[in-house]
C-alpha cells in the first residue's frame, strides 16, 4: 500500500471504534424502536410482529397522551423562561467582573459535578414538613403548624431551573464574554446611556448565547423524569414519567417506543430548528 | 446603582444554586434521630451508620467499577477519535463530529429506551453489561467534546522534531504525544467517571432489578422518607465527585509549578 493511501486510511482506523459504538448503540437501537413501535403487545406479555397502528393510534389520539404532553412543553417553557431571567444577570456579571472572575467561574462549574439526585432532593430538605424554611415560620410563630409545600408542579419548576440554571448561565456568559467590550464603550461615547448601549448592542450580539442555553434548558427539562418523581405530586407527571411507566411498570414495550419516539420527533423538531438557524457550534462552545 | 443591583442578584443566583446543597451537607452532621431541623448537635452517626449499611456499600462499589470501567472504555474511544478528527484532515468531519456527539442531542430517557430495547432484543438482558454499554455511549460525546478541545492547542511541530530525528510514529506517539495529551486523556476520563457515578435517568432503565448505584440507592431511599442517612450519602457523594477533581486540579497545578511548565 502506498503511503499516501494508509495515510488517508488512518484517521478512518482511529475514528471506527466511536462511530462503531455510536451506530450500533445509538442509530440502529433508535431504528429498531422505530419497527418495534409497530408491534403489538398482546395479552399473554408476548409481542406480536407485524405492523399494527394500535400504539400509534393510542399515543396520538388519547387526550391523556397529548394533555401530558402540552403540560410538559409548559413546565419546559416556564423553566427554560425562569433559567433566563435569573441566569443572564449572573452570566453578565461574571463577565464583566474584574477581580473574582475565575472563582465565580469556578462554583458555577460546581453544580455540574454535584450529583442530580441530591440537588433534587436537597429541595426536601428547605421546604419539606419538618424543613428549614418550615421551621423557621414555625418558630418565628408565622404559621402553628407545618405547610405541605412539596409535591406541586410549582416544586417541579422549581427542581428544574435549580438543576439546569448553570446550564444557562454558562451558555450566556461564553457568548457575553466573547463581546468586544470596546463596543459597549464606543457606544457610550456616542451619546448612549449605560442602558442603551446594553439593549442596543450588548444584548444582541448574546442572543445567540441565550438561544443555546435556553435550548439545553427545554430540551433537558422536557426529558426529564426523576425530578417530578421526587418533587412532584401523582398529578405531575411529564411526559417521559408515562414512557418509564409504559417500559418498566407495564412492560408494553411496544408503546413505550411509540411514546418514546415522541418525545424524540418534539424536541428533535427543536433542536433542528435551532441548528437550521444558529448552528451547533454555539452549543459546543458551552458544552466544551 | 444598576451594577449593585446586578452583583445583589448574582449572590441571590448563587445562593439559589449553592445553600439547598449546603444544608444537605449540614443536616449530614445533625445528632437528631429525625434528621431534619432543628438541629440538635454535631455528630457523625450518620456517617458510621452508612459505613455499616451493607445495601449503601454494595451500591458504592457497583458504582465505582461501573464508573472506572465506563471511563476507560470511553475515554479510550473518545481520545483515537478525538486524534483523527484534530489531527487528520477527514473528508465530512462536521457531519462525523455531529454524529459522535448524537447520544447528548437525544433525550437521554429515548437513548434508554432505544438500547434497552434492542440490547434485549438481542438477548442481552438487563445485566451490568447492558448498564455499561449505556453508560459508554452516554459519556462519550462529553469525552470527545473535552478531549478535543485540549488537543487542538497541542502543537505538531514538537512530534515533526521528534521524527526528523528518528524516531518511529510508534515511539514519538508513545514518547512525545501520548505525554503531552495525558491533561486532556485524565479530564476525558474524570468527566466520564463523574458523569457516569451521577447517572440516574438511563441507570434506571438499564440496571437489573436488585442492583442499585448510589444514586438509584438514594432514589430507593427517597420513597420511604427522607432519612439523615440520605444527607449523609449526599455529603459523601459530594465529596467524590467535587472534593476530588478539586484536589486533582491543584495537584495537577503543583506539580506544573514544579517542572517548571
Amino acid at each position: 500500500m502506498s503511503v499516501e493511501a494508509r495515510e488517508a486510511r488512518q484517521p478512518w482506523i482511529l475514528l471506527s471504534p466511536a462511530l462503531t459504538a455510536v451506530a450500533l448503540l445509538l442509530f440502529v437501537p433508535l431504528l429498531f424502536i422505530v419497527v418495534y413501535s409497530f408491534w403489538l403487545r398482546t395479552a399473554t406479555g408476548a409481542d406480536e410482529v407485524g405492523f399494527f397502528l394500535d400504539n400509534w393510534q393510542e399515543a396520538l389520539t388519547d387526550a391523556f397522551y397529548r394533555d401530558i404532553l402540552l403540560n410538559t412543553l409548559k413546565i419546559a417553557a416556564i423553566t427554560t423562561l425562569v433559567c433566563a431571567l435569573m441566569g443572564y444577570p449572573a452570566a453578565y456579571f461574571i463577565a464583566r467582573s474584574k477581580g473574582n472572575k475565575a472563582i465565580l467561574l469556578l462554583l458555577l462549574m460546581l453544580p455540574f459535578w454535584i450529583s442530580y439526585i441530591i440537588r433534587t432532593m436537597s429541595w426536601i430538605n428547605i421546604l419539606g414538613v419538618s424543613g428549614a424554611l418550615n421551621t423557621a415560620l414555625l418558630s418565628v410563630g408565622v404559621i402553628d403548624e407545618p405547610i405541605q409545600m412539596l409535591y406541586n408542579e410549582t416544586t417541579v419548576i422549581l427542581g428544574l431551573v435549580h438543576f439546569l440554571l448553570p446550564f444557562m448561565v454558562l451558555n450566556v456568559f461564553v457568548s457575553l464574554d466573547g463581546i468586544d467590550t470596546n463596543l459597549e464603550d464606543a457606544a457610550n461615547s456616542l451619546g448612549a446611556t449605560r442602558w442603551q448601549a446594553f439593549t442596543n448592542v450588548t444584548l444582541p450580539l448574546s442572543l445567540p448565547g441565550l438561544a443555546a442555553g435556553g435550548l439545553l434548558c427545554f430540551v433537558l427539562g422536557a426529558g426529564t423524569y426523576i425530578t417530578p418523581l421526587v418533587l412532584g405530586g401523582p398529578t405531575d407527571a411529564m411526559f417521559a414519567n408515562l414512557v418509564f411507566e409504559a417500559i418498566i411498570t407495564q412492560l408494553n414495550w411496544p408503546l413505550g417506543s411509540a411514546l418514546s419516539l415522541m418525545l424524540l420527533v418534539v424536541l428533535g423538531a427543536l433542536v433542528l430548528i435551532y441548528n437550521r438557524y444558529l448552528g451547533m457550534a454555539q452549543l459546543m462552545k458551552g458544552l466544551g | 446603582m444598576g451594577w449593585n443591583l446586578v452583583r445583589i442578584w448574582t449572590i441571590l443566583v448563587y445562593t439559589f444554586m449553592f445553600l439547598p446543597v449546603a444544608v444537605v451537607v449540614l443536616l449530614s452532621f445533625n445528632a437528631s434521630q429525625f434528621g431534619s431541623f432543628p438541629m440538635t448537635g454535631l455528630s457523625f452517626r450518620w456517617f458510621v451508620e452508612l459505613a455499616q449499611n451493607e445495601a449503601i456499600l454494595r451500591a458504592f462499589r457497583t458504582s465505582i467499577v461501573l464508573g472506572l470501567l465506563t471511563a476507560a472504555i470511553s475515554t479510550t474511544l473518545g481520545v483515537l477519535a478525538s486524534l483523527a478528527l484534530v489531527r487528520y484532515r477527514v473528508p465530512g468531519s462536521n457531519v462525523i463530529s455531529t454524529l459522535l456527539i448524537a447520544p447528548i442531542l437525544v433525550p437521554e430517557v429515548v437513548l434508554a429506551v432505544a438500547l434497552l430495547l434492542f440490547l434485549n432484543f438481542l438477548q442481552i438482558n438487563k445485566s451490568f453489561t447492558l448498564l455499561l454499554l449505556g453508560h459508554v455511549i452516554f459519556t462519550l460525546p462529553f469525552v470527545i467534546l473535552v478531549v478535543q478541545a485540549r488537543l487542538v492547542s497541542i502543537k505538531r511541530d514538537v512530534e515533526e522534531a521528534a521524527m526528523s530525528l528518528g524516531a518511529s510514529p510508534r515511539q514519538t506517539f508513545f514518547q512525545i504525544t501520548l505525554p503531552l495529551m495525558l491533561p486532556a486523556v485524565l479530564a476525558g476520563a474524570l468527566f466520564a467517571f463523574t458523569i457516569s457515578f451521577d447517572d440516574i435517568t438511563g441507570t434506571l432503565f438499564w440496571k437489573p432489578g436488585g442492583v442499585e448505584t448510589v444514586p438509584t440507592q438514594i432514589f430507593a431511599m427517597l420513597r420511604n422518607s427522607i432519612s439523615p442517612e440520605i444527607n449523609a450519602l449526599g455529603t459523601v457523594m459530594i465529596i467524590m465527585t467535587v472534593g476530588l477533581p478539586l484536589l486533582g486540579l491543584a495537584i495537577a497545578r503543583q506539580v506544573a509549578k514544579k517542572s517548571g511548565t
